[in-house]
């Protein structure tokens, strides 16, 4: 983990965490050892993004347009900061 | 009987696919009585269990036993896990791995291991385990992290280990562990006939808890530390399981289908096997998985309780070992008529003097020996 804000990074989804579809619970789902959150669409739609590829500009960008939203930017680097303190996501 | 619209499917399935252990832990949760190798499922019926589960919605899956390594066809359940979706975690003592089983795991996809330790050196892990394994479990857990998996090191505390944390934590920071669980230990099966020997006293209880605290400070989320007390030292008792035949689906190596490890002793109930009936018919249908889901089963004090829906009441084989019926609230509870029992082992834990009797270390000898004494344990329950 680095000191660098997450807004600055491609955020990734951290090693030995899976992001996947269920349709027992129809939603995605966050799977890491032992546990697993059921992830709300709007947190998917992020996770989903986090790729390693997409800064967070691209991401929000990226959102913003498949939604037809503007100013999600904040709502985004809340979610990304929350994910990274549970370590969802490395960023780097 | 709950509807099956009110049960949701199982989110994990715990597959014991061996009834074999390299080790003796005297405080193994498995029942008293030790299964025969020879009735376990086979390679087949392990598969159709996994796509069967997995098709119900099961997404976590724990492989674990006795020690889930004796098993050569472990690859191939992990691949095929794997394949379905889950997300494999592989419980174990790391005995009967070596770095090129390591390779095989991983590439069969194994997504993280947890790796037990009895103690932070050589003397006590031979007391507790009844053999010592100590430098290679710490040469294997380096060899996990080195292969890029994340890690869980499980320690079971109790009366001779719990001073030791310490060294655990520094341990376990030395190998590189991702997430370190501090679990005191159980009183069930094998770890209720020593309990005795195991309860740590309150004071042993209140330093482990600042050791973990102090260290939780200093590493911060790199290494995350979770310390389960014991229940005996709550005056509420545990969700167990997040609640009878909720979260957790277990099998047996013999097919036999279970809510948590301890239900099998309860023998009020009959449980059914994998070989018989679908993971789906027994999740929805079995009576005794349906025994005590929901409230109707609920007993006084439980019933009305505005903490039922938190802790379901506690564990059901808790009640049934401590009092010989599993549909009465857990003993752990201070609102249960019986929460003296609990009170009264605490209180016998607060003595420095070793107990009289021996450890019972968990292998076939004391399991045949250990048949009379349960029987005694219930017979004195019942009246
Ligand atoms: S009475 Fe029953 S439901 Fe209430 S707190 Fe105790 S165990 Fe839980």
């Amino acid at each position: 983990m680095s000191d660098t804000p997450v807004a600055c990074t491609r955020p990734r989804i951290a090693a030995g965490h899976r992001l996947q579809w269920e349709a027992a619970q129809d939603a995605y789902v966050l799977l890491y050892p032992e546990g697993m959150v059921r992830l709300n669409p709007s947190a998917a739609e992020i996770l989903k993004r986090c790729d390693g590829e997409h800064s967070v500009a691209e991401l929000v960008a990226e959102l913003e347009s498949a939604f037809g939203q503007s100013d999600l930017g904040a709502d985004v680097d809340a979610f990304l900061a929350a994910a990274l303190q549970r370590r969802w996501i490395d960023a780097s | 009987m709950p509807a099956d619209a009110q049960i949701k499917p199982p989110l994990w399935l715990l597959a014991e696919v061996s009834y074999a252990c390299p080790l003796q832990c005297v405080y193994c949760s498995n029942p008293l009585e030790l299964g025969r190798r020879a009735d376990e499922l086979d390679t087949e019926s392990w598969l159709r269990v996994l796509r069967q589960a997995r098709a119900l919605g099961a997404a976590q899956l724990g492989f674990s036993g006795g020690e889930p390594l004796v098993r050569r066809d472990l690859e191939r359940l992990i691949a095929e896990a794997r394949q379905l979706g889950f997300y494999t975690n592989l419980i174990t003592s790391a005995v009967g791995m070596d770095q090129a089983r390591l390779e095989r795991l991983v590439a069969a996809g194994l997504d993280h291991i947890q790796i037990s330790f009895q103690a932070a050196d050589r003397r006590t892990s031979r007391l507790i385990a009844g053999t010592d394994y100590f430098e290679h479990k710490r040469a294997m857990a380096r060899a996990v992290k080195a292969a890029g998996l994340p890690m869980v090191l499980n320690f079971v505390l109790h009366r001779h280990n719990i001073d030791q944390l310490q060294d655990m934590l520094e341990l376990s920071e030395s190998v590189g562990a991702d997430y370190v669980e501090l679990a005191n230990t159980q009183y069930y099966g094998w770890g209720l006939a020593n309990r005795a020997h195991l309860l740590p006293s309150r004071g042993q209880l209140e330093r482990a808890r600042a050791v973990t605290e102090a260290f939780r400070a200093r590493v911060g989320e790199r290494m995350r530390l979770y310390f389960v007390v014991p229940d005996y030292y709550e005056n509420r008792p545990k969700p167990c399981m997040a609640g009878w035949g909720r979260v957790f689906l277990l099998v047996a190596p013999d097919g036999t289908a279970l809510p948590c490890h301890g239900a099998r002793q309860i023998r009020s109930l009959s449980f059914p096997n994998v070989r018989n009936a679908s993971v789906a018919e027994i999740w929805y249908h079995a009576p005794a998985f349906n025994a005590f889901r929901g409230e109707d089963w609920m007993p006084q004090p439980c019933r009305g309780c505005p903490e039922r829906e938190q802790d379901f009441g506690g564990c059901r084989c808790q009640a049934y070992q401590l009092l010989g019926d599993a549909a009465l609230t857990d003993p752990v509870c201070d609102r249960s008529p019986h929460h003296q029992l609990v009170l009264d082992a605490v209180a016998a834990a607060q003595h420095s003097e070793p107990p009289p009797a021996p450890l019972v270390y968990r292998n076939p000898r004391n399991a045949r020996r250990a048949a009379g004494v349960t029987a005694t344990t219930a017979t004195r329950a019942d009246g």
